[in-house]
């Protein structure tokens, strides 16, 4: 298969999807140049076999039998059905994280990528990730469109403002693989590129423990990304956005240990399905979560009262995405987080009255 | 008898013609500028591209550059070449009719393309806008360049598009010569019949979701803008929703000109006149369907994927109907291999082999890889692009007797249509291969591993360029002292046929018969109708 792969100049696979993708892509593009060169073979051989004998010559009349027309059109069915089906599975997986995944933030802003992997560790044009991993990927813009792709993946994925948008993989093999954005995005669209760094395990932990990726895998000599690490590593996004959530007073009506107060409480929150004033329900997603933070009034929760302002304008994409990564860290699935209470004085300023007695109506 | 071309004289007889032949003439000098003026912009790119740093022009003209090429390929060549052009002069006589049903309305389309070639061009000289012709938002409407004027003017445009659809929908529904029915009509008729549905119903949406792009971006309306609870994916279904059936508002013509082409020059009827009419309505309706395609990776539910990946795939059948029936009508022909019918063949080589590779990017999971990359860029130049180009330089041969009178050199001809070909088969073979190893489209610069094939691909565009400044010699030189091509010099029996070269003003001279349009059994043979071996 390496061969064919050289052959339409595929670079070599190292995600965990790559293979499946790429056996599917010889398959479709196999089948499908075979029988275009053969109807364009039998269209240039009637060039010859029928041509004009004599100037003023006749042709007789000739019209296709109804079946020959129909098996025709049913047998490509048949097999671009096919096509489909196989690869609807494979876009479903891709799709898909896996659950126990190692999570990094992305935040693409012109020109460039940042990231902020497990334990807080921040980088700029480099995403480090262990060999043999699921790690999922949140992505977020700041500004305008872009999309993370990762040729040697097969993997790309649009990055929106004001959305969070996921994507996974695993790479199987140790190496340094090239990032593009493929959504254009403005001026240096093409000089925003980055690298993804798929470590050993044991290389992996040293740079984990604070050792510099350039010399974990000797990324030096690549001079054409801008690499930047923080070596001191940085707060995650959880503390991130337990911090704005306490600066912005969002724990005076919220909270995070279950207990019901002015608005829902955010513990078991993410990924429930909520119960609006409208009467209709909503998965409470990473952008339900959002738009419910600048449209707050749009999709309430029953049996809550109209008093959270807008935060549009407020909150910029990478807040927007730490609080919402606070609220999918109180999760049910997931393990009890460690969670600080929040300021008291923050609990002072919450208006008394207007409490609902009940919890939502959210299923958890 | 006085032909359409000197009935009347002087400059103000053509700017204010209602005749359409004369508004079909203009704009197919018209879009005939716009794709010089596009493939000089495209030449210049694929210099640029010829290495990987930039040399020539830094980073923001190219982004300009291709900006430029897009919209100028797309909204003043593509779209109207075929279906205002060719259209404009075809249908009325290819159904028995004196004009088309609005003769002003028509000729006010073809002042609302100048007025909206006129804008586009001044956006252009104050700067050009840098936002592709998809003008994506957020970014278009904060973009710092002139993306207003280019937005107005493609909205102009918009309106010439439904006018003249509008204009032929009536036109064959209310002005078929009596005798002629539906399924009596050459299918090139039929191709811009299905044309103009898409032109009138989908432009609007165009229109309307580039004002809301204006509005962003010139009243900072926030329609679009997430920080106000606006949201750029809702732009890119609204914006593909019109592009994607507008792609069949450029193939659908070139399909119609290759049934017509290949009829004549193998003196065959269709394999299957109904097979061809309802594929092309089938394409027509199944194209609105599909427009979610463009948008795999744009975080849509794995629910939509699949619907938008099976009813893409749903245009393909359709598509190869088509080719099997064009294939078909080959058989027991009596070919004559002629400049038109050469370009057909390059036709259907990109059709067919671009085709398939829609096949492919149509598959979800593979598009993942290859959506935004030169892979789609090759798609689409191979089955838009080139289908449209060879298809319209087919047509440009196929009728340039019967519009102008004359006959070009037939050697010289098909020289043009070899260039033509070669050229573009080598600029863009190579883009498919950069695209599987990932070289993102819209790129200034690009890493060295891409070099190689980019340099190929800016070689093929020179062969590709030099051979439409070729065609536009032989083409010029037959205009001037080409032979008098008489009524029919194809032998063809399509009712275009059935009157001078060029045709009188009014097209027919006496009330024509117009019956049997792919009739080639002739009285004299009277063969017994065959069954398809």
């Amino acid at each position: 298969m390496e061969w064919l792969r050289e052959l339409l100049f595929l670079p070599p696979g190292a995600g965990s999807m790559a293979d499946d993708l790429d056996a599917l892509h010889l398959v479709v593009i196999g089948t499908t140049m075979v029988g275009a060169a053969a109807v364009f073979a039998v269209a240039l051989t009637s060039v010859v076999r029928w041509r004009r004998r004599r100037p003023g010559q006749r042709t007789a009349r000739v019209t296709s039998p109804k079946a020959f027309e129909v098996g025709v059109a049913l047998s490509l069915i048949v097999l671009f059905v096919g096509f489909w089906v196989v690869g609807y599975r494979q876009y479903v997986d891709i799709r898909r994280p896996p659950d126990d995944a190692l999570t990094v933030h992305v935040v693409a802003k012109q020109w460039m990528w940042k990231f902020v992997g497990p334990g807080g560790r921040r980088a700029q044009g480099v995403l480090v990730v262990p060999r043999g991993r699921d790690v999922v990927l949140r992505l977020t813009s700041r500004d305008v469109i872009h999309s993370f792709f990762v040729p040697a993946f097969r993997l790309k994925q649009d990055v929106l403002p004001g959305r969070t948008t996921t994507m996974w993989f695993r790479a199987e093999r140790a190496g340094t693989y090239p990032v593009f954005c493929a959504e254009y995005c403005g001026l240096d669209h093409s000089r925003m590129r980055a690298f993804v760094v798929a470590l050993d395990p044991p290389a992996y932990a040293r740079w984990l423990e604070g050792e510099r990726v350039t010399q974990v895998a000797g990324l030096g000599a690549r001079a054409d990304v801008d690499v930047e690490v923080d070596s001191e590593g940085g707060e995650d996004m959880i503390t991130r956005g337990r911090a704005l959530a306490s600066r912005y007073g969002c724990f005076a009506c919220h909270t995070m240990d279950g207990q019901a107060h002015v608005g829902p409480t955010w513990r078991g929150l993410y990924g429930s399905t909520v119960q609006l004033a409208s009467g209709e329900t909503r998965v409470a997603s990473d952008d339900y979560l959002t738009e419910s933070m600048m449209e707050p009034e749009a999709q309430r929760v029953a049996g809550y009262d109209t008093v959270m302002p807008s935060y549009r304008g407020v909150l910029d994409a990478t807040e927007t995405a730490a609080i919402v990564e606070l609220i999918r860290s109180l999760e049910d699935r997931g393990p009890a987080p460690a969670v600080d209470l929040p300021p008291t004085e923050v609990h002072e300023a919450a208006p008394d009255a207007g409490a609902p007695a009940t919890r939502d109506g959210g299923t958890p | 008898m006085t032909d359409y071309l000197r009935a009347d004289r002087g400059i103000a007889s053509w700017l204010l013609t209602r005749d359409h032949k004369r508004i079909g003439v203009l704009f197919l000098v018209a879009t005939g500028v716009a794709l010089l003026v596009g493939g000089l912009f495209a030449l210049f790119m694929r210099l640029e591209l010829a290495t990987p740093e930039a040399t020539m022009i830094d980073e923001g003209s190219y982004n300009r550059l291709f900006t430029l090429h897009g919209v100028t390929m797309v909204w003043l060549f593509m779209i109207p070449a075929i279906p205002a052009g060719f259209g404009n002069f075809l249908l009325p006589i290819m159904i028995g009719a004196e004009d088309v049903a609005f003769p002003k309305l028509n000729l006010a389309s073809f002042h609302v393309y100048v007025v909206g070639a006129l804008v586009t061009l001044f956006g252009m000289l104050i700067g050009g806008a840098d936002t592709g012709w998809t003008f994506y938002v957020p970014y278009a409407a904060g973009t710092p360049t002139a993306v207003i004027p280019i937005l107005v003017g493609v909205f102009v445009l918009g309106w010439s598009s439904v006018i003249t659809g509008l204009n032929f929908i009536v036109t064959v529904h209310t002005m078929r010569a009596e005798g002629i029915g539906w399924f009596d009509m050459p299918l090139f008729v039929w191709a811009i019949y299905a044309t103009s549905i898409i032109q009138v119903l989908a432009t609007p949406v165009l229109g309307m979701s580039l004002a809301l792009v204006g509005l962003d971006a010139g009243f900072d309306l926030g329609v679009f803008d997430p920080e106000r609870g606006g949201d750029p994916v809702l732009y890119q279904h609204l914006f593909w929703f019109y592009s994607h059936p507008a792609v069949y508002i450029m193939v659908l013509p070139a399909m119609g000109v290759v049934t017509e082409t290949i009829c004549t020059f193998a003196r065959k009827n269709p394999l299957s006149y109904r097979a061809i009419a309802y594929s092309t309505l089938g394409i027509a309706f199944v194209g609105f369907l599909a427009w979610g395609h463009h948008m795999f990776t744009a975080g849509m539910s794995t629910f939509d994927a699949a619907a938008f990946g099976i009813l893409s795939m749903l245009v393909s059948i359709f598509s190869a109907i088509k080719v099997f029936t064009w294939v078909g009508t080959l058989h027991r022909g009596a070919i004559h291999v002629s400049t038109p019918l050469a370009y057909v063949f390059a036709f259907l080589f990109l059709f067919v082999f671009g085709g398939m590779t829609g096949v492919a990017v149509a598959t979800t999971s593979l598009d993942v890889h290859w959506h935004d990359t030169y892979f789609v860029v090759a798609h689409f130049h191979f089955i838009m692009v080139g289908g449209t180009l060879t298809a319209y330089l087919a047509a440009l041969h196929y009728w340039f007797p019967k519009i102008t009178g004359r006959r070009y050199s037939e050697r010289a001809g098909l020289v043009g249509a070899v260039l033509v070909f070669v050229g573009f088969t080598t600029t863009f073979v190579p883009q498919f291969l950069l695209g599987n190893m990932g070289m993102p489209r819209r790129y200034a610069t690009y890493p060295e591993q891409f070099a190689a094939l980019n340099a190929m691909s800016t070689v093929g565009s020179w062969v590709l360029g030099l051979g439409l400044a070729w065609v536009l010699g032989v083409l010029a030189k037959a205009l001037v002292a080409g032979a008098r091509a008489g009524e029919d010099p194809w032998g063809s029996a399509s009712f275009e046929w059935r009157t001078a070269s060029p045709p009188p003003k009014h097209n027919f001279e006496a009330p024509p018969v117009l019956v049997g349009c792919y009739d080639y059994t002739g009285e004299a043979d009277g063969e017994p109708e065959v069954r398809h071996a």
